[in-house]
This record gives structure tokens, sequence and C-alpha cells, in this order.
């Protein structure tokens, strides 16, 4: 990926200067973000709250190069992503981001074994090696004997932890996760959270996750508040040790 | 890229198996829906241009009355043929290879206790000639028999059968109606005529007989003629008109009270009424063709939201629009060709079957099986990636999120 561009010192992981986002036009139109300014370094947990419709979900995919800003900045690894082509992009997430959905997005029909493969058949790894590294991805999240179960024969902990395993088969440098307990019992929640701490503090992935839960907030290193279509506030997580 | 693009179509292929298979079944029947319609038709009309020249496509007919061109009605008040006119055809016109005049009528054929209704035809020798007609068995008649009217006939097949089975009819006798006659010969089997008629099922005796001893009276309802090779239709039936005319003593600018049917006419009328038989069938299987198209169309329009929030997914994951629109396109295409394959398979099976079962020839079309082939083969791939192209253009977010 040469239009990924030198990997500046000086220029944090990712960089929001003024984004906005509006839905529709005219007197209908929802304004959904107001102009976000917010910078996330290399290696940073990351915990977004606030309350519903404050467009968190909306950052998100901006943030996983999923959706297009209608104004401002989006700048990862000093690149500018809204300078970049579709196809550009897309190389940008097969290569860089691990995204997780609220909603899983896996596909139906098809194993986890397939579904965790599926980003490294994108990449051209070759067959082996992809047996190889799927199965160690589920393995990692716990998943291992389940490889050949199809979404709908899966808990929905355990399609979490499938999509899980498909974000990070890639060994992403980013893994998004939007609200990943959002349907899980604080019990299942809490395996979820330890898994993406262990991404984060022994891989050294950086993580963005939305969650309503200020328990599974208290995870993270930095908790950002979003209000009203901005950013509200911010503090630290528990985790915030240094 | 493209082969571990290919194996993402065929794990598409192989998960969506309902989808799959309904694809290709719309394909198959309509594909071989039109395969097996044409190709029937093709030989419908082969065999009836077949069966045609069987009867003889360089013979003509001379009948008293206006045939099909004049007005019902007309046809009773003409005046009847006599032997004389046949004998002037004979005389006069050139080119001929035989004249047959004949009379018939239906009447109750009866051997022992057997009994069976047919047609009785009077006519000379010359009847086997026009029809280039050969014997099974026995003898034609002789010269005597002619002139005298004796009381022998010549069976055909059918009745043969009906009269005495198994056994050698030659010899015996048989009633028609109240005539006693001894069998003398039996002819070959020429099987159904094109117009669907027993061509086997008639008695033969001498022209004399049947006007004597059968009918009563001494007229001729036909003269039946075969041109030499390579003599004109045409020019023979306009020089019997032309004879006709003179005898029955019309003048010019009346109408002919007989007319003469050549074979060639009736075979460029039979032909063409076949082709509109394999155009109507044509016209069917086109309809079953549309109807599976509808039916692909469908499947593969109800699929789209699934195969859109596929696509998104596809997308989030990095899959590039392109490599997503070729997954589908290898998708559509391997699915339209093996069912297009199939269809051709069927098709062409159904085909050579029904043809066998109908005792038809079996007539391939190239053409029409390209044609049924790019048709459907062209709706599975419209279908099938043109909702996919769509989806492949959406950001990813919007296409996860398409209800
Ligand atoms: N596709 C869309 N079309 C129109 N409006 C939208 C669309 N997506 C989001 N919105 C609007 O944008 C606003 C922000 O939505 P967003 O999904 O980002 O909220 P959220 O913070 O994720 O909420 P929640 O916590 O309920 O998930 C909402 O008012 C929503 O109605
Ligand atoms: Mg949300």
């Amino acid at each position: 990926m040469n239009d990924t561009a030198p990997e500046s010192i000086s220029s944090p992981l990712i960089l929001l200067e003024g984004i906005t986002k509006v839905y529709g036009s005219g007197p209908a139109a929802v304004h959904a973000l107001k102009g976000v300014d917010l910078k996330i370094d290399k290696g940073e947990f990351v915990a977004v709250m606030g309350p519903s419709g404050s467009g968190k979900s909306t950052c998100m995919n901006i943030l996983g190069c999923l959706d297009t800003p209608t104004a401002g900045a989006y700048r990862f690894k000093g690149v500018d992503v809204g300078g970049l082509s579709r196809d550009q992009r897309a190389l940008l997430r097969r290569n860089f981001l691990g995204f997780v959905f609220q909603g899983f997005n896996l596909l139906s029909r098809t194993s986890a074994l397939e579904n965790v493969e599926l980003p490294l058949i994108y990449r051209g790894v070759p067959a082996g090696e992809r047996h190889a590294k799927a199965r160690d991805a589920l393995k990692a999240v716990g998943l291992e004997g389940w490889e050949f179960h199809t979404p709908a024969e899966l808990s929905g902990g355990q399609q979490q932890r499938v999509a899980m395993a498909r974000a990070m088969v890639i060994e992403p440098e980013v893994l998004m996760a939007d609200e990943p307990t959002g349907n899980l019992d604080s019990t299942k929640g809490r395996e979820i959270m330890d898994l993406l701490c262990s991404f984060n503090t022994e891989r050294g992935v950086t993580i963005v996750m939305v969650t309503h839960d200020p328990g599974m907030a208290g995870y993270a290193g930095r908790i950002i508040q979003f209000l009203d279509g901005l950013i509200d506030s911010e503090g630290p997580g528990r985790r915030h040790a240094s | 890229m493209i082969w571990e693009t290919v194996v993402l179509a065929l794990r598409a292929i192989r998960r969506n198996v309902l989808r799959s298979f309904l694809t290709v079944l719309g394909i198959v029947i309509g594909v071989a829906a039109v395969i097996t319609m044409v190709t029937l038709g093709d030989g419908a009309t082969e065999q009836v241009r077949a069966d045609i020249s069987s009867l003889g496509s360089n013979m003509l007919q001379v009948r008293p009355g206006q045939g099909f061109r004049g007005p019902g009605g007309v046809r009773m008040s003409a005046e009847r043929f006599k032997i004389s006119d046949a004998q002037a055809i004979q005389r006069e016109i050139a080119g001929l290879k035989a004249v047959a005049p004949l009379s018939d009528q239906s009447a109750q054929a009866i051997s022992g206790n057997r009994n069976w209704s047919t047609s009785v035809m009077g006519s000379t020798n010359d009847y086997l000639v026009v029809r280039d007609w050969p014997l099974e068995n026995g003898r034609v008649f002789t010269g005597a028999e002619l002139n005298s009217g004796s009381a022998v006939c010549i069976l055909g097949a059918t009745v043969a059968k009906e009269l005495f089975g198994d056994q050698d009819p030659l010899g015996a006798f048989i009633r028609l109606d109240r005539l006693s006659c001894q069998v003398v010969g039996v002819l070959a089997s020429k099987g159904q005529s094109s117009f669907g008629q027993d061509q086997d099922d008639l008695v033969m005796v001498p022209l004399r007989t049947m006007q004597r001893r059968i009918a009563g009276n001494t007229d001729v309802k036909a003269v039946m003629v075969s041109a030499m090779d390579g003599v004109s239709t045409e020019m023979i039936r306009e020089d019997i008109e032309g004879l006709m005319r003179e005898r029955r003593r019309i003048s010019a600018g009346q109408d002919d009270d007989f007319h003469v049917r050549d074979m060639q006419e009736i075979v460029s009328t039979l032909t063409s009424t076949t082709r509109v038989l394999t155009t109507l069938l044509g016209a069917v299987a086109a309809v079953s063709l549309l109807v599976g198209g509808i039916g692909i169309m469908n499947i593969m329009l109800v699929s789209v939201t699934e195969r859109t929030r596929e696509i998104g997914t596809r997308l989030a994951i990095g899959a590039r629009e392109g490599e997503v629109l070729m997954q589908f396109l290898i998708e559509a295409v391997v699915l339209s060709s093996l069912g297009g394959l199939f269809g051709i398979a069927l098709g062409l099976g159904a085909a050579a079957l029904g043809a066998h079962l109908l005792g038809m020839p079996f007539v391939l079309n190239p053409g029409i099986v390209v044609l049924a082939f790019v048709f459907s083969a062209s709706v599975g791939v419209v279908f099938g990636f043109f909702p996919a192209r769509r989806a492949a253009r959406m950001d990813p977010i919007e296409a996860l999120r398409h209800e």
C-alpha cells in the first residue's frame, strides 16, 4: 500500500478534524455529527459512550472507512482518507482495520471457519496458511471445536466472538467494535472485554469501542462522551495507569 | 486472485443451494422447452415433406367440380368423367408416365365371419404405377380381367390383416357388398398418409367391375396421372386443363367445372401448415422461456436484500468493488451455463424421444439451441449480476443497512 504513505512520527494514528455528517437534506435533514475533533494514538484503548442517537455509530462507521463524512478531514496514519478512491479505502480496511458490528454481519449458512477466512481470501493468503490462521483466531476467542458450525447454530456470544475472530485474523492495527457486549449478559460481556484487553495489551492493537455500559467502558484507557453529535467530554478509564 | 474469486463464487453457489437450484431449474425448463418444441416441429415438417414425396410428387389428380376453389354446391352439378376422358388424356397429353381413371366408394368387405368396412377402388394397373405402389404378394390384374370386369380384387395391407389375420388371402373369396370376388394380390403397406389416413385401408378391383357390378354406373370419379421424370407438372396441368375445357365445351371466360390438383401444390400447402405449427410450438416454447426467465428474475430479486447485505459485509472487510462484481458475475455465469447445458441435454433428449415415439425424423436446429441458451443465460447473468452491481457501488454501511 503505497497510498497509505510514510508513517510520520508526528502524526497520530487517527485524527478527526471538524467531522460532520448530515443524513438527508432540506428541513428533514438529520445532523448526526456536528463537527467532531478526535485524536487517537497507536496502542490506545478508547471507549465511546453517550446517549442513544448521539452519533456514536455514525462516528465509528466513518472511522472504519465504511461511510464518508459530509465535511471535515479524517487522517489515518497521516493520510487523508477523504482523498482516497473507493478501492483504496477498501484496501485500507483490508490491511489495517478490523471492524466488529453490533449486528455481527456474519455470512449466513457459512461455517465459522469460512467466515473468519473471508478477509484472508481477499488478502490473497494461500489456502493452507488461511485455514491455519483462521483456526488460530477462532481458538484465541475460545471457539475451538466450533469451526464448522454456521452462525444459525451459534449463540449470540459465540457469533460475537466469531465476528471478533474475523476482525482479528488479519492482525489489524485498529480494532473497532460497535457495542460488542450490547446483547450479552454481564458474564459473557466480561469475557469479550477480557479478549479485547488481551488484544490491546498483548498484541498492541489499538481499540475503539462503543458501549452503553460504564462497567465495560471501565476497561478502556480513555472514555469519550458523545452528546448530540459532538464530543461532550473526555476522561480516563480505570486502566489509565501511566 | 481470479482463482480465489472463482472459489468464492463456487462457495456462494454451494451456500445458496436452493437459490442456485431454482435459478438453474428456470433456465433448464426454458431452454429444454424451446429446443424440444422447435425440434419436434421441424421433425414434423420434415416428415410431411417425406410423406408427400412418398405419395408421389409428380402426380396430378383431375376431378370434376371446382375443388377447393369454387363456392360449395357447384361441384354437385358438374358433369362426371367417363373412361373416354382418361383415354383422351392418355392420347393427347405428352410426357405422362401413366394415366389411371378411378372410381371409389365405401363397402363392407366380408370373409367368413369377419367383416370390415373399407373403400373399394376401381381402377387399372396404372393406378399402382401412378402411386408407385408395389405388390407384397400375388399379381396385378390381367388384361382380360380388366376388359371383362371380372370378380377379382387386390387387398390393401390393412384389409388383408383385418379379414385374414396371419392367413394367406391369395385365392380366397371375399364379398364386397353383394359381389363375391377372388383375391389375386396383396399390396405392400404404405402406412399413414400425412393427412392421417390409413392408405392401406382399401380393396382394388378392375374399373369395369366397379362400374358394372358395384356402383352400377359408368362414372369415373377422378383421373390420376403421373408425369415422366423431368417433365414439369405445371405444364402437364395446363395441357390437361386445355384438353378438358375443350372436351367439356367450356367457352372462354367461363369457369372450369373440373379441377386439376397438383401434388406439388399440396406439398407447399402442407409444409407451410406445418411451418405455422412449428412457429406456434416455438411461440409456446418462447412463453415457457419467458416464464423461466421471470422465475429466475424473481429468485434473484427476492434475494437482493440478502445479497446486498452480504455484499456490504464483503466490502466492509476489504473486498474491492471489482472483486465482488467478478464473484457475482462468475456465480451467475456458472449457474446460467450449467442450466443452459442441462437444458440443451434435456431438450435434445426429450426431442429425440418424442421423435422416436411419434415416428418422426429428428431434425437438429443448431440456431434455436444457441438462441435458447443465449437468452436464458443472459437472463441469469443480467438478473444475477445487476442487483449485485448496484450493491457493490454503495458505501459498505449503506449496503449493510439495506432493507
Ligand atoms: N442512515 C441514516 N439515515 C438517516 N438518519 C440516520 C441514519 N443513521 C443514523 N441516523 C441518525 O443519526 C443520528 C445518530 O445516529 P447513530 O446511529 O450514530 O446514533 P448512536 O449514538 O449510535 O445511537 P445508539 O446508541 O442508539 O446506537 C440519529 O438521530 C439517527 O436517527
Ligand atoms: Mg449505535
